[in-house]
């Protein structure tokens, strides 16, 4: 089993930054297989955590494990620990909803909620569950759409359809959507993969900005936009967690000669 | 190009050939309705939607009883099945590692199969004989029966297409299940959820053998559901079964009206559900 390595050049840092989450050797199983092989990472306060890898690595397996999405998936089985705040989220007792409801999830195609409206959308979460204060939602709106930069494109729409906005405007309304709950943590499961890259450049300029308010962790096929927007960066290889470290290091001075294969494009 | 010839050549021929296919198909239904037509619409009059029966050999009358009677008999029975059938629905489509799916798909399925009359010996055992009598209620019961597998295997369906996404965008919100099973998939569905019992209430509204022995039938106005209530169906039945030729007409116009019915409403649902999807 590979330990995360968090060592640098210029001395241990961020050991000193404060956790939000950790896996301590979590597998994920489909059936027999694993998808997902004993991974240990730390997921570090406000900071953005990108987790990259060749297709099929269990980069995406393992970003649902961090909110229990494998629960809906009859054949899925979960072993090892993931700490959010200190507690196991698999313990006996924990209820996925209310863990779900901290660690927030973005998926890799825009997936508005087709039947409600713009504003309808961010408030889903909390209208819900039964809050239905007007002053309340509103300020959750403008607030959440203000933080996925999307405010001033709908502000003057926001009873229209959510389905008649644009693939890069849907991608940050479910941004604002995750966002209104207030979660803790953000998993983004390649966020712009089906974007142009306006649209995704306009997300990775929000991913800064955002890290103030909640932790992000971010899957992406895309290396220069770990680089771009992560501080921490883990990489994956066939269910396995090859190196963790900060991202500076791992793309400059990575210390498997696997990971160097692959930033290098010699592989991947 | 002779070969781009051959394909447009090919198409065509494919093209004329579904065309031919379709209009086969169609060919039995567009008789029926044209016969329908025809031999109904002499027999329609303002008496037909007013009145009820005269008296055997009498000319005229209408049946008026009937149709408001089929009216009442299929829409308690559909609102009677319509909780039943889509909680059915939504279990077999939404919970299937529940351990009640499983029983509930077979005995769905076999209350599919089962004949429309056997259906209504079930209201009457549950209803008519309990009471003590027939009753529109016993009927509406009947045809509830014959809904029920037929609202429950279209919600399954409609729900299945609505897109996985959807539930997990919102369960990754901290929605429970049941909360985005209500609030998000099932409105992503409604048209198609419409639809479904849309086509149950035609299965139904044409049904006569399960009436036979619970609404029983009857020649008077009747509003009360604990009284016999006649039905387009049944009516249609008695006069085509019947010696008089006045009353075979009129059986054709009940077919009629029965079709105009089944049309309306469904075009009233549709407008209803109209645009959103």
């Amino acid at each position: 089993m590979i330990r995360p390595e968090v060592k640098t050049t210029s001395g241990n840092v961020h050991e000193e930054l404060p956790l939000r989450m950790e896996t301590r050797g979590l597998s994920v199983f489909y059936g027999k297989k694993a998808g997902v092989r004993e991974v240990s990472l730390p997921i570090y306060n406000n900071r953005v955590t990108a987790l990259i890898g060749p297709s099929g690595c269990g980069k995406t397996t393992f970003l649902r494990a961090l909110n229990r999405m494998h629960d809906l998936t009859p054949i899925a089985r979960v072993t090892g620990e993931a700490l959010l705040d200190g507690q196991n989220i698999y313990e006996r007792g924990v209820d996925p909803v209310e863990i779900r409801r901290r660690v927030g999830m973005v998926f890799q195609k825009p997936n508005p909620f087709p039947t409600l409206s713009v504003y309808d959308n961010v408030v889903s979460g909390l209208k819900l569950v039964g809050i239905r204060h007007k002053g309340l939602l509103d300020e959750a709106v403008e607030r959440s759409l203000t933080q996925a930069a999307l405010w001033d494109e709908v502000k003057d729409r926001l009873r229209a359809p959510s389905m008649s906005l644009s693939g890069g405007q849907q991608q940050r309304l479910c941004i604002a959507r995750a966002l209104a709950v207030q979660p803790e943590v953000l998993l983004m499961d390649e966020p712009t993969s089906a974007l142009d890259p306006i649209s995704t450049q306009s997300i990775e300029d929000l991913m800064s900005e955002l890290k103030k308010h909640v932790t992000i962790v971010i899957v992406t096929h895309n290396m220069q936009q770990a680089a771009r927007v992560s501080d921490f960066t883990g990489y994956f290889l066939t269910g396995e967690l090859v190196e963790f470290g900060p991202t500076n290091q791992i793309f400059t001075n990575p210390k498997d000669p696997r990971t160097e294969a692959y930033i290098t494009g010699r592989f991947g | 190009m002779r070969s781009l010839q051959a394909r447009y050549n090919r198409d065509r021929v494919m093209v004329a050939l579904l065309l031919l296919g379709t209009a086969l198909a169609a060919l039995p239904l567009l008789l029926l309705l044209g016969y329908a037509l025809i031999e109904g619409f002499t027999s329609l009059n303002w008496d037909f939607f007013t009145k009820t029966q005269k008296p055997p050999g009498e000319l005229g009358g209408g049946m008026a009883q009937a149709i408001v009677g089929t009216i009442i008999l299929n829409g308690v029975g559909l609102l009677l099945a319509i909780p039943f059938g889509l909680a059915a629905g939504i279990l077999l489509s939404e919970y299937p590692e529940h351990p009640l799916n499983p029983p509930l798909r077979v005995l769905s399925d076999t209350l599919n199969g089962m004949p429309a009359i056997l259906k209504g010996l079930l209201a009457y055992v549950l209803i008519v004989k309990p009471m003590g009598g027939f009753s529109g209620l016993s009927g509406a019961v009947a045809l509830a029966f014959i809904m029920l597998p037929i609202l429950a295997k279209s919600t399954e369906s409609v729900l299945r297409l609505v897109p996985w996404t959807i539930r997990e965008a919102g369960l990754g919100l901290g929605l429970p299940r049941w909360r985005v099973i209500l609030s998000l998939v099932f409105p992503a569905a409604r048209a198609g959820v419409v639809t479904g019992m849309l086509l149950a209430l035609s299965r139904a509204a044409g049904e006569a053998a399960p009436l036979l022995f619970t609404a029983f039938g009857n020649v008077y106005m009747q509003l009360n559901l604990l009284q016999p209530m006649d039905s387009l169906p049944v009516r249609l039945y008695t006069y085509a079964v019947s010696p008089y030729d006045d009353w075979h007409r009129q059986a054709w116009a009940a077919g009629l009206v029965l079709l105009a019915l089944i049309v309306l409403t469904s075009l009233l649902a549709r407008w209803a559900t109209r645009g959103r999807q």
